[in-house]
């Protein structure tokens, strides 16, 4: 099903449209106000579901650290188990692919809807530039905030973790914090900050793209949001284990 | 009412893979005046008219508006033109994201200097224009097809352009609906002196606002010049065209 030739071709538009969309983002006018409104329906309306993804991976994380290697007297380590694979590894990953399905397909939605009703045509046909106007806010908000959503997942879902042992594992709150705090270093915070950075870049160039392209009415609208569904999550998850690499090598 | 030469096509070629859809066009669009081009579905009229604001870029051939060629220039380099070329566009491509108030205030706030007093004044003059006046909180999903258009018509007018091109403006409104249009763009025309050009299968409307008006077919102008040279066309097709006559067997 997958056509190399066409890869190859929408990697390179792809690319063209970062490079424009990072000249336009350090050209002014600055359209503050679009970026706002771009990063609370980004960032603050996805605070939920990022929550409720981290909230609930941290408790399970514990879990099964506890059960399933009981011998080993693991479970006094749960507090650097659960915040070490959270903070590097599934707050990143998870949060990009909850967050991501919802704000890039909703990118896409939209983009594609304003380019099979010719809306971006209108902006151009008045001097208006489409990647300045529609690209560079939803870009520059999701740069900021998925890296920001995810730190507030990992510290929920270390707090989820903590619940876990405390009422489940009988651990003290202070011996469990204090186990969390000394395990964790700041190379493991940025290196899922970093991560968060370019799934970022991954789930707003894709859903951009694939909203601009769009072409065929409600029916290509739709093809188009799928796409970028699952090429935000295949690129998320396969870019994850080179960045994993990469960050242990910078550490 | 008409004078020289605005628009200056020479030899202009459009492809879409094997398809030739412009197939060497030249003519030129006189200050002033009104052009229609007519032709069927699929002709290429909508691909023409977006050529002449650099929406698209031809494969071949110039478009000198002004002595500059639109050909030539740069997506940035064709917005100072842009705002003097508007365009209105077959479905009205209203932003529906904005009400009707931001929609025309959108090239205004975007190209000029104006403060928010001096743009409500400038929204309902052109929306008193189009004869929709007191909409301004509406959104455009609320409208009908038709207010749709002439609210895209009053945004087209904002910037007070020099050339408005209307794509299909009647496609898809009934007749008396189509008329309306018909007779607002004429207005629009006679009260603002703007050069238009107007591509549409609209015969009642090319012959309303049409000063002058061109048959495209397979790529090329089959007749070019005013309504009583048209109405004694002997080309066959274009006569055809006008009479409303079935296709032949054997056309190509």
């Amino acid at each position: 099903m997958i056509d190399p030739l066409r890869a190859v071709r929408q990697t390179g538009e792809v690319a063209l449209l970062t490079a424009r969309a990072f000249a336009a983002l350090v050209r002014p006018p600055f359209e503050l106000g679009r970026w706002v409104r771009e990063a609370e329906q980004i960032g603050v309306r996805s605070l939920g579901v990022a929550s409720i993804t981290t909230i609930f991976t941290g408790m399970v994380l514990a879990l099964q650290t506890a059960y399933s290697l009981p011998s080993l007297g693991v479970k006094y380590y749960i507090g650097t188990v659960v915040s070490k694979s959270l903070v590097r590894e599934l707050g990143p990953v998870l949060v990009a692919l909850i967050v991501g399905g919802r704000i890039g397909s909703g990118m896409t939605a939209e983009l594609g809807t304003m380019k099979v009703t010719e809306q971006i045509d209108a902006l151009r046909s008045m001097a208006a530039d489409p990647v300045k106007k529609l690209v560079v806010p939803k870009l520059a908000a999701t740069l900021v905030m998925l890296p920001a959503l995810t730190v507030i997942g990992d510290f929920l879902g270390i707090l989820g973790g903590l619940v876990i042992a405390v009422l489940q594992l009988d651990l003290s709150p202070g011996f469990y914090i204090n186990d969390t705090l000394s395990s964790l270093t700041l190379a493991d915070i940025g290196s899922g900050v970093g991560k968060a950075f370019f799934f970022a870049y991954f789930i707003a160039i894709i859903g951009c793209y694939n909203g601009l392209n769009a072409s065929g009415g409600a029916d290509g609208v739709g093809r188009a949001t799928t796409n970028t569904v699952v090429q935000a999550s295949i690129l998320i998850l396969v870019s994850d284990f080179f960045l994993t690499k990469l960050f242990y090598i910078l550490s | 009412m008409t004078g020289s030469p605005l628009f200056r096509i020479r030899g202009l070629v459009k492809s879409y893979g094997d398809l030739r859809v412009l197939d060497g066009l030249d003519f030129d669009v006189l200050q002033g005046e009104c052009l229609t081009v007519l032709g069927r579905s699929g002709s290429g009229k909508s691909v023409l008219l977006r050529q002449l604001n650099g929406l698209e870029v031809p494969d071949a051939g110039t478009i000198e508006f002004e002595g500059t060629d639109l050909a030539s220039l740069s997506e940035y380099d064709l917005f100072p033109f842009r705002r003097r070329i508007a365009m209105l566009f077959q479905g009205g491509a209203l932003f529906d994201s904005m009400d009707v108030y931001e929609n025309i205030a959108f090239p205004l706030r975007e190209h000029t200097e104006l403060g928010e007093d001096e743009i409500r004044a400038k929204v309902a003059e052109k929306l008193e224009m189009v004869r929709l006046s007191g909409i301004e909180e509406k959104a455009p999903s609320d409208l009908s097809g038709g207010m749709r258009k002439r609210v895209a018509l009053a945004r087209s007018l904002a910037l007070d352009p020099q050339v408005v091109l209307f794509d299909e403006p009647t496609t898809g409104l009934d007749p008396m609906t189509g008329a309306t249009i018909a007779k607002l763009i004429r207005s629009v025309d006679e009260r603002l002196g703007v050069t238009s050009v107007v591509v549409t299968h609209d015969l009642p409307l090319a012959r309303t606002v049409g000063d002058r008006v061109a048959f495209l077919d397979a790529g090329r102008f089959r007749f070019l010049g005013d309504w009583a040279e048209a109405d004694r066309s002997d080309d066959e097709l274009f006569a055809g065209f006008l009479a409303g006559r079935e296709e032949a067997e054997d056309a190509a």
